[in-house]
């Protein structure tokens, strides 16, 4: 059996043992126990931790064919491509033939027999995946801890890598508590550049990576994908555990393109070059990535336990214990946040908790976009607040809806035909996404029609959860799961499921120091991972509602049209669910309680009457 | 260089010899290496091809490589020249090489089934030359030849053919694909006539045809493309010039087999197709410009004019260092006029949008076209392309020896069929996307059967909507649609088919969520938003092509969803030119553009589904539906059923309603899915139901539609109003006949009327109601104000003509004045609109004359 150095260094030896021993049995399946065996390695205890991560280890630290980690999202599919998945080599000075295996690699070795008939030919599917979009600064961190803690310099023989871990920390805290909005992985860019000025800031200028947000740095992967590949989806969350390949020899392909080899195989010369770009991109910036195992991502929350919540029941009552007291803690500080408000603290909380978590034909259950209005205008306190929201939330994403922005803005992602590829766009998110759409940047003025397609967009976004991405002949509908949080003064033009109006109870004479007080307040990390840790869990447990509870919510339906029948719709009711629901789930409960219901309903009537009374302010509200 | 790129059938221009047609020696058997055993038994063959060259013998030791590579397989031109099957040695075409069975006809290279370059390869020295090649050239040998690496046996091979086209009668076939043929003689003998008469040398053969004929010769055809269209090319040839031996054709008939039952989506193309005929759709997205694919090059001395000809072999020209006649080294030049060129085009393909699992992107295939199939297809065109799917490997570098371990993949495309192109004539084009299996068919048909189909599917409609069952029947009787009829011949011209519907009612009511649930499952709808949509962009506009400078018709909404449905949600914020475009569509389903020098008029046969909200927000029950949403009534009146959502605002609803909301929040999946149809189901009902239910009226059903229609002008004609129109009769009979399709049946029956009569009164008694008397009153939608108002309008005319008359010779008045004398006399209120519209009654008598804030009298 191999070592754990084994294993992970040189993956594919193991692959080419088991390939050597089924040799003699060719019904044995060996492709099904490599997947098992990695499987099984990985599953031992931390055994996932020691593997380095794509995502925090730059590319030029890590070996060439050895097993390596990718937290991605699946932001393109290609075509699938056909392989050989076994074929046999002669040597030309013996002439002995030797069969081999082609699985897991891109590049076959000398001497290819073409016309052997041992030759397999195999099919897999290329996904190009990108870094989870929107991830926030505190997550890297918290994962380059843990790595510190682990057994990185283990598995990464270059000694150099160690010392510069530490640097990258201090580096990532300061961006931490500066707040800025888009430096995430600023600390790796930083120190890539003083290190390896040459590798891959250069060649990054002109390569498009097709992020779907814009200033996002990272490496960006091909993962090639050998088993179900129908399974997994556009826009899935993945922690991918591959074999790295990053032989020359696929950039070099890129590289003769032009000249000689067009002649010699036509067939290759009708691709464009944009195709050929970005089909096959430079290993060294793009490197490919044969996957052996893939986890979904249930949470993208380093915090929490790798496994699902169920499996963990440990974990689980330790923290629905807490849940109550983290949830008050939570609520004055976003009372502070909002300057007072607590039922708007309230509402925020059951926003960051909400989570689509069934599809009734085209309706999105649990969905809870809401629409904070009566936002300040002044000294930026929509950012402000956009920023404090960040450190709780794993992946977040800040749209300023100026007038320039959704006219210029590509939001849907696009088909480019000519380089066949689908372009992401702003509103290619991963599931729980916090989507800060900031409407008090817009001014009068004429959206042209770019503008009305993304504010068209948006609208389909929040009520249906859904983004048409346009492939030019035809649009298709990709199902998402995001939070939309909008900010505005007055009401939203956009569509919300819940609108409240800020009611500032403190007039802080300057906002800016205000807020950066508080944000400053619980730096003390352990409180804000006692947060985070509380959103991501709340947001995953299980929810019912039982035989009683359904009756005298109905009851309570009946009554309430009975006495004022234009007060209460089908709609409101399907709101105060939600709200009950997400209410329950932020206390830890796991099913609806009579207190919980009547709770729901009397902070449903709290917002209510505000917004009436806000009406009879304004009069003009629709 | 010797061998790393053999490729699948290399060459296809020397298949053998199968020129001689008395290879039927005494039985031998098959050849012991089929390829159908060697993809079965999982042990994939990177390219499974016909190497080539030429017949093995059934006992030939040398394949053990299915790969003919280094073999030498060198047949010297002389032994296939007089082959019909030549395809791909041009130097035949060119200079004409006697031809025994077909006069001289050229044959013309198909590089669809095999390219040229792709020519034997020598290297004498690997393996000592095979026994194929002593097979090959004595053909006469008398023992029954397959095709090397295959089952097929030339001879028998082609007879099969012969006697399917001279045979092969489709029992099947309806007058309108087969214009012109007589349906009792054999088909293709009728079309090689038709190719002798036209001149058009293409024999489109479907598949389907020859697996009902001879499913073993089908199964050879889909195996071995490669080795058998050619065959069945010369036995048309054969055939054909033995029947018309006087016919001249530019080269000889050219076989293009199409509908391969291995129809396939992109998605399940795997390496067990390589080599296969398959047929796939797709869409067009985008095509290269032609590619002039050298055959054949054309080298001359510089120093004696001696010329020669090099055949390409796979993409090479080997320049010949010496000329042959005057010994010259490096005296040869290409002279590129005279050297042969085939056309190529590269098309990619798409997988069609309905083929595609959920939350994956579509998949992309690349085509080449050869020759008169260049510039075939369009972007944008949906297609089936039949053809032979291949698979190349790439080479990492011309220097590198090692490759990357990838093949490229493609299509050779043999024939095209657009699917999209029969909409121009007929409306049956689902038929051809759509293929129902038997299984599907049969239940679908059970579920026909059942007596409560139309309730079960109504309430599988939108599961998640609450209630309102009557729409829900309402839009699904829209959803199946009336049957089509056509009376252009007697000058009316189509009638419309298509069931428009508009909901109105509160917001907050699930319209939206109707709109979006029918949107999603009809292939054909679009859904818009009367805000967001101007006129061009629910018909057409015209546009300059930036790239090619030329004006382009861009379709919109209205147009995109022919034969489909065409959901405008906020029917009322609509501007009123956007609406005016309506009217022509809503009744005669067709579109003119008369716009930057293009004139010309589209099929919109789309049924509308609305969803319009009331004015004030709230629906005002004490107003009329044109009051409340303010819409045109000559718009209304084209819709054929309206229905209002409205907050029954009763408990045992609201008890239910609740119940229904509560379950579908806690209920899992599992249990909704047991509850309801599927939706995939109620998809395919429709689909079937739209292709091949066409009811007709019957003889009881057109009388119970008489008596209906009499029945609603009695009603109305009793308290002095018209309560129905041609118009009503015309839904009711559309109403009726969706209805039949919902049961499957071809007939129209009474149990149809009845239903579609209910349907349409209730609708009526939602929409039409007077609120004023509680009478149903269809004025209100055809003439936009009921008969009551009309009658109550006359009479404050005339109350205020007897109050002017009797203040007798006054003539001018206050209006003010006049206004609170009237209401002093009347019992009534009178409201200043009223008022209005009794002095604008009286000025139309030229009774008198109102100016600003006066009124004179006249005469």
């Amino acid at each position: 059996m191999p070592s754990t150095h084994d294993w992970i260094n040189n993956p594919l030896d193991v692959v080419e043992g088991m390939f050597a021993a089924s040799q003699s049995n060719p019904k044995s399946g060996w492709e099904a126990k490599v997947v098992e065996f990695f499987k099984d390695r990985l599953k031992e205890k931390d055994a996932h931790t020691w593997v380095p991560s794509l995502n925090d280890v730059p590319l030029h630290y890590l070996k060439p064919n050895s097993l390596v980690k990718f937290r991605c999202l699946i932001q393109d599919m290609f075509d699938p491509e056909f392989f050989m998945g076994a074929y046999e080599t002669v040597d030309p000075s013996t002439n002995a033939k030797v069969l081999r295996c082609g699985r897991y690699k891109d590049v076959t070795e000398c001497g290819v027999d073409f016309n052997s008939r041992n030759t397999v030919t195999a099919e897999r599917q290329t996904f190009y995946c990108v870094p989870i979009p929107g991830e926030n600064p505190w997550f890297s961190l918290i994962l380059s801890h843990s790595y510190a803690c682990s057994s990185q310099a283990r598995v990464v023989p270059s000694t150099s890598y160690a010392p510069t871990r530490q640097k990258r920390t201090e580096d990532g805290q300061m961006c931490a508590s500066q707040g800025h909005t888009e430096q995430h992985g600023n600390g790796d860019c930083k120190r890539q550049e003083t290190e390896a000025p040459s590798s891959q800031t250069a060649s990054a200028s002109h390569l498009d990576l097709n992020f779907p947000l814009p200033g996002e740095k990272g490496p960006s992967c091909l993962v090639k994908v050998y088993e179900d590949w129908d399974s997994f989806k556009l826009n899935d969350t993945l922690e991918v555990f591959g074999i790295l390949s990053v032989s020359p020899a696929l950039s070099a392909l890129a590289d003769e393109k032009d000249a000689s080899s067009s002649i010699l195989d036509p067939t290759e010369s009708m691709e464009t070059a944009e195709e050929q770009r970005v089909h096959s991109p430079p290993a060294s910036l793009v490197p490919r990535l044969h996957m052996l195992y893939a986890r979904p991502l249930p949470h993208n929350n380093p915090l929490l336990p790798s496994a699902t919540l169920e499996d963990n029941s440990a974990f689980l009552s330790s923290t629905l214990s807490e849940m109550a007291s983290v949830r008050a803690e939570l609520l004055t500080y976003l009372t502070h946040v909002l300057l007072g408000d607590a039922l708007a603290a309230e509402y925020l909380i059951l926003h960051l908790i909400s989570n689509v978590y069934a599809r009734r034909d085209v309706l999105p259950l649990g969905k809870f976009a809401m629409n904070l209005s009566g936002c300040p205008a002044a000294a930026l306190y929509t950012q402000r607040f956009y920023q404090i929201i960040q450190q709780l939330v794993p992946s977040s994403f800040y749209l300023g809806m100026s007038l320039q922005n959704m006219n210029q803005m590509r939001l849907v992602p696009k088909k480019d035909y000519v380089a066949n590829r689908l372009v992401s766009g702003a509103l290619q998110l991963a599931r729980n996404t916090f989507l800060f759409l900031d409407e008090t940047h817009l001014e009068q003025g004429q959206l042209d029609t770019t503008g009305v397609r993304n504010v068209t967009a948006l609208g389909n976004l929040i009520s249906w959860q859904k983004v048409d991405y346009d492939f030019n002949y035809h649009q298709m509908e990709f199902p998402c799961n995001i939070n939309v949080l909008i900010a505005s003064e007055g009401r939203s033009l956009l569509p919300s499921d819940c609108q409240i109006h800020l009611q500032s109870q403190v007039s802080p004479p300057n906002m800016e120091e205000y807020l950066s007080n508080i944000q400053l307040h619980p730096q003390t990390s352990s409180q804000l991972n006692k947060f985070r840790i509380y959103l991501s869990v709340a947001r995953q447990l299980d929810y019912s509602i039982s035989d009683e509870m359904t009756k005298s919510v109905e009851d309570d339906f009946v009554d309430m049209r009975k006495d004022d029948p234009q007060s209460v719709s089908a709609e409101d009711l399907h709101r105060m669910l939600v709200v009950a629901r997400l209410l329950s789930l932020s206390l830890g409960q796991t099913s609806l309680t009579r207190d919980s219901w009547l709770r729901a309903k009397h902070i449903d009537m709290l917002r209510r009457s505000r917004m009436e009374q806000h009406q009879c302010v304004n009069g003009n509200e629709p | 260089m010797s061998s790393p790129t053999s490729t699948p059938g290399r060459k296809r221009g020397r298949d053998g010899n199968p020129a001689t047609p008395s290879s039927e020696g005494p039985t031998s058997p098959p050849s012991q290496r089929r390829r159908g055993q060697d993809s079965s038994n999982g042990d994939l063959m990177p390219m499974p091809t016909s190497p080539a060259t030429d017949m093995l013998s059934p006992a030939a030791p040398q394949d053990t490589s299915l790969f003919s590579s280094p073999r030498a397989s060198v047949l010297p031109n002389e032994v296939d020249m007089s082959s019909p099957l030549m395809y791909g040695t041009p130097s035949s075409r060119v200079e004409g090489t006697p031809r025994s069975s077909v006069r001289g006809t050229p044959a013309r290279q198909r590089p669809d089934l095999g390219s040229v370059r792709k020519a034997p390869q020598v290297d004498l020295h690997s393996e000592p030359p095979s026994a194929d090649g002593a097979v090959a050239s004595e053909p006469n040998a008398g023992q029954r030849l397959v095709i090397w690496g295959t089952d097929v046996n030339v001879g028998t091979c082609k007879e099969k053919f012969q006697r399917f086209l001279q045979r092969f009668i489709d029992p099947t076939a309806t007058e309108d694909e087969n214009a012109g043929l007589d349906l009792n003689e054999p088909l293709y003998m009728q079309k090689l006539e038709e190719i002798s008469v036209v001149g058009d040398p293409v024999l489109n053969v479907n598949c389907l045809q020859v697996q009902s004929f001879d499913a073993e010769l089908y199964r050879q055809l889909i195996c071995y493309p490669q080795e058998v269209i050619p065959t069945f090319d010369m036995a048309v040839n054969e055939l054909f010039f033995e029947r018309f031996p006087d016919s001249i054709l530019e080269y000889q008939i050219q076989v293009r087999p199409y509908n391969a039952l291995k129809t396939r989506n992109m998605r399940s193309l795997n390496p067990e197709d390589i080599d296969q005929l398959i047929t796939i759709s797709g869409m067009v997205i985008r095509t290269s410009q032609l590619i002039p694919e050298m055959q054949e090059a054309f080298f001359q001395c510089q120093v004696c004019a001696y010329s020669t000809r090099v055949e390409v072999d796979r993409g090479r020209i080997a320049e010949p260092a010496v000329c042959r006649h005057c010994n010259n080294t490096h005296s040869l030049a290409l002279v590129h006029n005279r050297s042969a060129f085939s056309d190529k085009q590269m098309i990619k393909i798409q997988e069609s949008p309905e083929d595609m699992p959920a939350g994956q992107t579509p998949h992309t295939t690349i085509v080449y076209a050869h020759n008169d199939l260049v510039d075939k297809v369009q972007p944008g065109d949906r297609i089936n392309i039949t053809g032979i799917y291949r698979a190349v490997p790439m080479r990492v570098s011309p220097i590198q020896s090692n490759v990357k371990s990838v093949y490229k993949t493609h299509i050779d495309a043999i024939h095209f069929r657009k699917t999209d192109e029969k909409r121009l004539h007929g409306l049956d084009e689902d038929a051809e996307q759509k293929l129902f299996t038997e299984d599907r068919v049969q239940t679908l048909k059970e579920l026909a059967a059942k007596p409560d189909v139309y309730e079960r599917l109504s309430s599988a409609l939108a599961p998640s909507i609450y209630e309102h069952e009557d729409i829900k029947k309402g839009i699904l009787l829209q959803l199946f649609g009336g049957t089509r009829k056509d009376f252009s011949q007697t000058g009316r011209g189509n009638f419309r088919a298509e069931v428009n519907i508009l909901l109105c009612g509160d917001p907050g009511t699930s319209k939206s969520q109707l709109l979006q649930y029918v949107f999603n499952l009809v292939p054909r709808g679009q859904y818009t938003s009367g805000k967001g949509s101007s006129a061009v962009g629910l018909t057409a506009y015209v546009m300059k092509d930036p790239e090619t400078r030329q004006l382009v018709l861009q379709t919109g909404a209205l147009v995109l969803s022919d034969n489909g449905i065409c959901c405008i949600d906020e029917f009322d914020k609509m501007s009123d030119s956007t609406r005016s475009v309506l009217h022509e569509v809503m009744e005669q389903q067709t579109l003119s553009i008369a716009k930057a020098g293009i004139i010309c008029q589209l099929n919109a046969r789309t049924a509308v589904l609305a969803a319009a909200n009331p004015v004030e927000s709230q629906w005002n029950p004490k107003k009329t539906t044109i009051e409340n949403i303010q819409l045109p009534h000559t718009l209304l009146s084209r819709f054929d059923l309206i229905f209002l959502m409205l907050d029954p605002q009763d408990e045992a609803y609201d008890r239910r309603l609740a119940h229904h909301l509560v379950s579908l929040y806690y209920q899992s999946e599992e249990q909704i899915e047991e509850e309801f149809l599927d939706m995939a189901v109620l998809r395919d009902y429709i689909a079937y139901a739209r292709t091949y239910i066409n009811p007709r009226l019957s003889e009881e059903a057109s009388q119970a539609l008489i008596e209906a229609y009499v029945d609603m002008r009695k009603i109305g004609s009793g308290r002095g109003m018209v309560s129905a129109y041609p118009r009503q009769l015309e839904s009711l009979i559309r109403l009726a006949e969706a209805h039949a399709k919902v049961r499957f049946s071809e007939k129209v029956e009474t149990i149809d009327v009845e239903e579609a009569k209910r349907l349409h009164r209730e609708a009526l008694k939602q929409s039409a109601t007077d609120p004023r008397t509680g009478f149903v009153d269809i004025s209100i939608l055809t003439t936009g104000m009921s008969a009551t108002a009309r009658k109550r309008k006359e009479e404050v005319a005339q109350a205020l003509k007897k109050l002017i008359q009797a203040k007798g010779k006054t003539p001018a008045m206050k209006y003010q004045q006049l206004l609170d004398d009237l209401r002093g006399q009347s019992e009534t209120a009178i409201t200043k609109e009223l008022f209005d519209e009794a002095l604008r009654s009286l000025a139309d008598e030229d009774y008198l004359t109102v100016t600003g804030k006066t009124v004179r009298l006249l005469a």
